[in-house]
């Protein structure tokens, strides 16, 4: 687990950090929109890393297939507003670099002492046959339950966006 | 150097800081959206680092993800239809116009 995987954690953690900071400091919207897609592909690395195909398939296909499509057709119908080179920070910038510094500086101070208690057991290998069967017993009502709730906010979405 | 849970959780908070930054300092509702899936992300990478780390034989903790990213998509679709909303209402999306409930 040394070297090879080594650098590829570093290499994907620098995408997403980079992009992720472009995503929150970019004048122009529809850039940061491109720069989201970079730092979902990016955490779809980091779960393939984590043995977790199936995640990978999921992150890339709900957030960038359809969360960043229905993000960039938001910005698209409330067009002239993104490619107007407004400014599009608040006057609270120094306030939140301040505030974000400590939270992280404390975060990772706590982090760093913290002993976890790691198992040693190898991750098994198939996450996606392990997943659906947690999924259709154990876990059976909390799936039907947000389906549900997904049925529940695409109606809301319909009516809420709808002309009167 | 070995890669261990310490590396992705501080990953994790990296990112959820960072998404942190962009909810506070946004003007525009669309951004302040985006800056809102990267902390979901941020969260659901720790749910996978803790679910290979610490319970590596069960699936609870990509179980949980999934759940996470299925509210996110929930969440991004009410949110972006709220904007469209307030973009036709009040004929711009920036939230330090939007205060009608301000007193």
């Amino acid at each position: 687990m040394t070297g090879i995987p080594a650098a590829i954690f570093y290499v994907l953690a620098a995408i997403v950090v980079g992009s992720g900071v472009m995503v929150v400091s970019l004048r122009n919207i529809f850039h940061c929109a491109l720069f989201l897609v970079l730092t979902l592909f990016g955490v779809a690395g980091i779960y393939v890393l984590l043995s977790a195909e199936f995640l990978a398939a999921v992150q890339v296909l709900i957030y960038v297939g359809a969360i960043t499509i229905l993000m960039i057709f938001a910005i698209m119908l409330t067009a002239k507003l993104y490619n107007a080179q407004i400014r599009q920070s608040n006057e609270q910038v120094v306030l939140g670099i301040v505030v974000v510094v400590t939270l992280l500086i404390s975060t990772v101070a706590i982090l760093g002492r913290t002993a976890w208690r790691l198992s040693d057991v190898m991750a098994q290998t198939q996450s996606t046959a392990g997943i659906g069967r947690a999924l259709l017993t154990r876990y059976a009502l909390p799936f039907e339950v947000v389906s549900v709730v997904l049925l529940t906010a695409l109606i809301g979405a319909i009516v809420i966006a709808r002309k009167e | 150097m070995v890669v261990g849970l310490t590396h992705y959780v501080i990953l994790s908070s990296i990112l959820f800081c960072v998404g942190i930054f962009g909810v506070l300092t946004r003007r525009n509702a669309i951004a302040i959206l985006m800056s809102i899936e990267l902390m979901f992300n941020a969260v659901n990478i720790n749910f996978v680092a803790f679910s290979k780390f610490v319970t590596p034989g069960e699936f609870i903790g990509q179980i949980f993800a999934i759940f996470v990213i299925t509210i996110a998509a929930a969440e991004a679709t009410v949110g972006l239809a709220i904007v469209l909303l307030i973009y036709r209402n009040f004929k711009g999306i920036n939230v330090d116009n939007i205060n009608l409930m301000k007193w």
